[in-house]
Parts: structure tokens; C-alpha cells; sequence
């Protein structure tokens, strides 16, 4: 068997041999001879090989890839966007042209791709340079597995990251459009103020037919201006009927004491306080249109007397991985509130140290220096999980339509008659409190109701609120 | 004339009334020392001096607690290390110490619903609200096979958080974790059915 093997090599090398010197041969002849030559004389006739070329090359490099960025898309939503994004660093590197780069730069291909892919650990523990290099580069991170993942998946994801970068084109819209509302804007000054010429011109022409007028009669003789009544004045005879002086004083003394009783009740109540605050956060976005819980970042109404205001961790809970609002919510804060909401992503960014380049907390932070709006005076109690966890009042009852405030305001009076308003008309929800089923009975027996008020369980008592 | 004259102080008069009413500053108090308190709100801004030193970081009155402080109510320290190491240990040693009874279905799922509902989505397969709307993309379902959570790990990243998703150690004390992650648990195994 060896030798046969043996003599089969030996021969096929000395034909190889034979023919590459006769090839090179008639090379060096033909170059030598015919310095001038035609050497794509033929070519047309070349033209179906040639097609044929392309076309294996074409459909090879289809076999190789053959993944649909549409799907990959998908893929590439659920699986990879936590942590990557095509054009921007984030828990892991940006992946836009990843499978080209990775073959320029680093000469792997795809199967190395695959290898990583679905099983990344794997391949760093195998000792791979570049596995390791980019392990340590991201702070040994290891990336999650992703054996479900098959060949065309993978394929489909990366064809999707080989997609050119789309340029902004919703921008020029967007600015035509913002164009065509200033414009509104101008015409409906230009209509206010043409209206308040005219009205001008009205008046004084006014004016100016009663002079002429006047000047009519005088010419003709007629006294225009009626003579005046020698009686007494209206104001004499007022000031003469002492009865009537009394009734009017008393009159105003009452609406002035109504005006001043109500100008008093209002002082220190901050219905309405809308203070400028230093990020503007918009409840209505978060709230409101993306449905996140009040709890979520008032976690401690909960639990405890305050309802908290969000340390900024909690902030970038969800703002790692939202750096920028979609155009057109930017687009409505520009024209509506004059706002810049990615701006204002930035001044959290700042006051909470993210260096959003490097992807890590650089540790120089800032306080934001929120204003507090809800404010009870110090000689009342409050707590918030009371509320909150015990009786379940929803937070929109005192607070008022916060997933529809674009800027927080003071909704209720948080006075104290409101408090106690709430307290008598509120029916307790004693429902599955067995502890205090007996007491709850007696109580009912003691009003004679169905149903227990705050009110009617001791929620009237000064010292649950003042001590 | 005269008449002109009185109608634009008493438009002038009435005008200054209203023009005092302005919504971002807080109202007059009658007595605000009995308003305001002496002792320190919380999350107020103090300037507090000694020897002549301000030792308020950045004059902030909310202080991060002693470093080795351990909360009332026998919240002992967590002492697997935020690492991959510590991830992986806490996936094959952690256990929940939560037996059934404990387990309070209903709350959990309430702080479920707050606390990861709104990315994880309701049913624990990685469409919540903010995934819907293309907030934030990328979040898994439960019975993803590459990840193959346990409780362990569940609570590993609900405490220190990994990627991209946040710790969540100061919006749930240790007992509600331990609920999420039974809660979590028990969506992941609906989801596998």
C-alpha cells in the first residue's frame, strides 16, 4: 500500500513539475519574441467565462453569508442590544461591521465568531489570545451564552451588522414641520395686530365725525351742550342721606372682611407651586406614556414616612441604556415646553459621574438640587406608607394627574380641612386584617354602620397628626 | 380725561394684585418658624461646620451609612463579590431561605410588577412596557437556555444588577428580594411549559 501511495505522489509531482517549467517556457518565449502583444485580444469571446466567474463568486459569497437583516434584526433586539449597539460602546463593544472588522484587523473569521458566540467562556478558558484580550478589556464581563443561537441565526445577525449606518433623515422633516408652526404663529400675529389697527383707526374716526359734527351745530347756531341741572350734585345728596352711608359702609366692611378671609386662608397653602426645577423631568413621559410605576422610583413611599426622592442610581437604572429620547418626543419638548430632553439626559450623565464614552461612573459626582414641592408644616405628621401600603390609597388622590403633568405641580391644598375631608368620607378597606377583625366589629356596632371611616377609628384625633 | 385717568390706576392697581400671584414660587407663611423645622429634613441641603471644616460631602444631608453597618432587623451583609466569580458561585451555592409559607405569592408579584415588570414584561418573558415601546432592547426571557438562571443568581443580579440592568438592592430590602426571586422562579417555570 505504501509504495503505491509513494509511487502515485512521485509521479504526480514530476508531471507538475514537467508542466510549470514548459508553462514558464513558453511564458518567457511569447514575452521575449512579441514585446508588443495583444494579450486580451480574445477577450469578447471571454465575456460567458467571465460572467460565469462573477457569478460563482457572487453566489459563494451568498452561501457564505445568506442572512437576512430583517430577521436579523429581531435577533439582534432580543439577544444583543442589552448589551451592544451597532455604532456606540456599551456593556459590550459597538458591533457594526463586526465580522469584517474582526477579519482586517484581527484575521478570524467566522467561525471563531461562532465559537464566541455561543460560548464565550469557553473560549477564553481555551486560552484564545484575542478572547482573552477582549475579556480583560471590558473588565472580564463575560458575555452570555448563546448555544440556542444556529448558523443562520448568527448569519442573519450578522448580516444585519453589516448594514451601512441609515444617515438622519427625519431630521429635515422634522425641521420643515417646526418651520411651519412658527409660521402658524407669525399669521395669527399678523391677523391680531392688523385687528388692533383697525379698532384704532375706528376710534379715531370716531372722534373725528363727533368734532366735525359739533362743529356743524355751532356754525348753524344750535347750543349742542345741554345745560346743566342746577340741582344738587348726586354725591351730595348721598353723602346727606346718612342711612344710605351707613348701609354702603357695612356693605364693603363685609366684602372687604370676605376678600380679607379669603386672601388669609390662602396663606401658606401652596396649591399650585410649580417651582423650576434643575433637570426637567418629565412625569408625563415617564409615568405616563412608558406606564412605570410611581413605586418604582419612589420605592420608599413603601416603606417609610417619606415618599423619597430617587437617588440617580435608580435614574440609570434605565438611562445607561437611553442616552438620547426618540426624535420625535425631542422634536415635541423643542416646540411644545422649549425643552432639550437629551440635554437634559446630559446634566444627569454630569451630576451622576457617567462617562458615557468609557461606559463607567468616573466618581466626580454633583448633587442635583431638586426642589421640594409637597411640603407639610413641621408641626404635622405625615407618612407615606401609611397611606400608601396600609390603606392603599393610590398616590393620585393627593397628588393629583401626575402621569399627565409635563411639569410637577402642587396638586392638593394639603391643608388641614382637606386632610380631615378625606378622613371622614374614606371607608377603610378592613378586608383580610384579621388582627383587628373584633375591634372592627365593635366599632361598627358603636356608629352603627356597614363601613368604617378613617374618621370613625380615631383619624380625627389631634394627636395622630400634632404631638 | 379724569375718568380715563381713574379707570388705568384702577387697571393698574388690579393688575399688580394679580401679577403677585406666581405659581414657581412657594406661597407666604404666617409663622415660619413654626413652618420650618430645626432638626435636619430628609435630603436637605446642610451646611454643617466643625472646627471650621464642612463635613457634609457636597453639603448633602443623606449620608451613604457606615461602611460594615448592618440595618436593623437582621439584615446581615451579602458576601458574594459582585464579580463573574461571584455571579457563577452564587448560581450553584446560593439557595433561597424562604420556605413555602413564607412565600407571599400576591406581594411578590405586586413588587414584581413595580420593580422588573415594566422591562422583564408581566409574564417574565423579556417584553415589558419599555421593551414594547423600544426603550430598552435586548432584555431576555426567563427561560433563556444560555443563561439558565436560579434562584441564586436571580438574587446575585437583582443585588448588584449585570450589563445593563441596575442593582436593585436599594429599592427592595432582602426578605422582598427572596419574594421576587421565588416569584421570578415561578414565571420562568411557566414560561418552560
Amino acid at each position: 500500500m505504501d509504495y503505491k501511495y509513494y509511487f502515485c505522489m512521485r509521479f504526480y509531482t514530476r508531471f507538475f513539475q514537467e508542466y510549470m517549467k514548459k508553462s514558464y517556457q513558453s511564458l518567457e518565449d511569447n514575452s521575449t519574441n512579441n514585446m508588443i502583444q495583444v494579450i486580451y485580444r480574445h477577450l469578447a469571446s471571454k465575456i460567458p467565462y467571465l460572467g460565469l466567474v462573477i457569478l460563482l463568486t457572487f453566489s459563494t459569497s451568498l452561501n457564505a453569508q445568506e442572512g437576512d437583516p430583517a430577521k436579523g434584526k429581531t435577533l439582534f433586539n432580543t439577544n444583543c442590544a442589552s448589551c451592544h449597539n451597532l455604532d456606540r460602546k456599551m456593556t459590550g463593544p459597538a458591533l457594526r461591521n463586526v465580522e469584517a472588522r474582526l477579519e482586517d484587523e484581527q484575521g478570524l473569521g467566522r467561525d471563531w465568531l461562532d465559537k464566541w458566540i455561543r460560548n464565550s467562556a469557553g473560549l477564553v478558558k481555551s486560552g484564545d489570545a484575542y478572547a482573552n484580550q477582549i475579556y480583560d478589556e471590558y473588565n472580564g464581563t463575560a458575555m452570555t451564552a448563546f448555544p440556542q443561537l444556529s448558523d443562520q441565526d448568527i448569519s442573519d445577525i450578522l448580516a444585519y451588522t453589516a448594514e451601512p449606518a441609515k444617515e438622519k433623515v427625519i431630521k429635515d422633516e422634522v425641521g420643515s414641520n417646526g418651520g411651519g408652526s412658527t409660521e402658524a404663529g407669525i399669521s395669527s400675529k399678523l391677523i391680531l395686530g392688523a385687528l388692533a389697527i383697525l379698532f384704532a383707526l375706528l376710534a379715531v374716526s370716531l372722534v373725528l365725525v363727533r368734532k366735525t359734527l359739533r362743529r356743524f351745530a355751532d356754525e348753524k347756531g344750535i347750543d349742542a351742550v345741554v345745560e346743566k341741572d342746577k340741582s344738587l350734585p348726586l354725591w351730595k345728596a348721598f353723602v346727606q342721606n346718612q342711612f344710605l352711608v351707613l348701609v354702603t359702609v357695612i356693605f364693603f366692611l363685609l366684602i372687604s372682611a370676605y376678600f380679607a378671609y379669603g386672601y388669609m386662608s390662602q396663606v401658606g397653602v401652596d396649591q399650585g407651586y410649580q417651582p423650576v426645577q434643575p433637570i426637567h423631568f418629565s412625569h408625563k413621559i415617564h409615568a405616563g406614556e412608558n406606564g412605570i410605576d410611581c413605586k418604582y422610583c419612589h420605592s420608599s413611599a413603601r416603606v417609610s414616612k417619606h415618599s423619597g426622592i430617587p437617588s440617580l442610581n435608580i435614574c440609570m437604572n434605565c438611562h445607561k441604556s437611553i442616552y438620547q429620547v426618540a426624535d420625535e418626543t425631542q422634536q415635541a419638548g423643542i416646540d411644545e415646553f422649549n425643552v432639550d430632553y437629551n440635554a437634559e439626559i446630559q446634566k444627569l450623565y454630569k451630576s451622576v459621574g457617567w462617562d458615557e464614552a468609557e461606559q463607567n461612573y468616573t466618581g466626580v459626582t454633583e448633587p442635583v438640587k431638586w426642589i421640594r414641592i409637597h411640603n407639610l408644616p413641621d408641626f404635622a405628621y405625615f407618612n407615606h406608607s401609611q397611606h400608601v401600603e396600609v390603606a392603599g390609597v393610590q398616590c393620585q388622590t393627593c397628588h393629583g394627574p401626575v402621569e399627565e403633568m409635563e411639569v410637577m405641580y402642587q396638586h392638593a391644598p394639603l391643608t388641614m380641612g382637606w386632610c380631615i375631608n378625606c378622613h371622614r368620607e374614606t371607608d377603610v378597606n378592613v378586608q383580610g386584617n384579621e388582627y383587628y377583625t373584633k375591634i372592627h366589629e365593635e366599632l361598627s356596632k358603636k356608629y352603627g354602620v356597614e363601613k368604617l371611616t378613617a374618621a370613625q377609628m380615631g383619624g380625627l384625633e389631634c394627636g395622630k397628626c400634632h404631638y | 380725561m379724569k375718568s380715563v385717568f381713574k379707570i388705568v390706576v384702577v387697571f393698574m392697581v388690579f393688575a399688580s394684585v394679580v401679577s403677585c400671584q406666581k405659581n414657581t414660587r412657594p406661597n407666604y407663611q404666617f409663622m415660619p418658624n413654626m413652618y420650618e423645622p430645626i432638626s435636619y429634613e430628609a435630603y436637605q441641603e446642610a451646611d454643617v461646620m466643625v472646627d471650621g471644616e464642612h463635613i457634609l460631602s457636597n453639603n448633602m444631608e443623606a449620608l451613604l451609612p457606615a461602611e460594615g453597618s448592618i440595618a436593623r432587623g437582621g439584615h446581615m451583609p451579602f458576601e458574594i463579590e459582585n464579580t463573574n466569580d461571584g455571579y457563577l458561585l452564587a448560581k450553584t451555592a446560593l439557595k433561597s431561605p424562604l420556605d413555602s409559607i413564607q412565600y407571599d405569592r400576591l406581594r411578590a408579584g405586586q413588587l414584581y410588577d413595580i420593580y422588573c415588570g415594566i422591562c422583564h414584561g408581566k409574564k417574565g418573558d423579556g417584553q415589558g412596557n419599555l421593551v414594547k415601546r423600544e426603550k430598552i432592547l435586548g432584555v431576555p426571557s426567563y427561560d433563556d437556555a444560555g443563561r439558565a438562571i436560579t434562584p441564586g443568581s436571580i438574587y446575585h443580579t437583582i443585588y448588584y444588577g449585570k450589563n445593563a440592568m441596575g442593582s436593585y438592592a436599594n429599592q427592595l430590602n432582602e426578605e422582598e428580594r427572596w419574594q421576587v426571586v421565588d416569584y421570578v422562579m415561578e414565571l420562568k417555570s411557566d414560561l418552560e411549559k
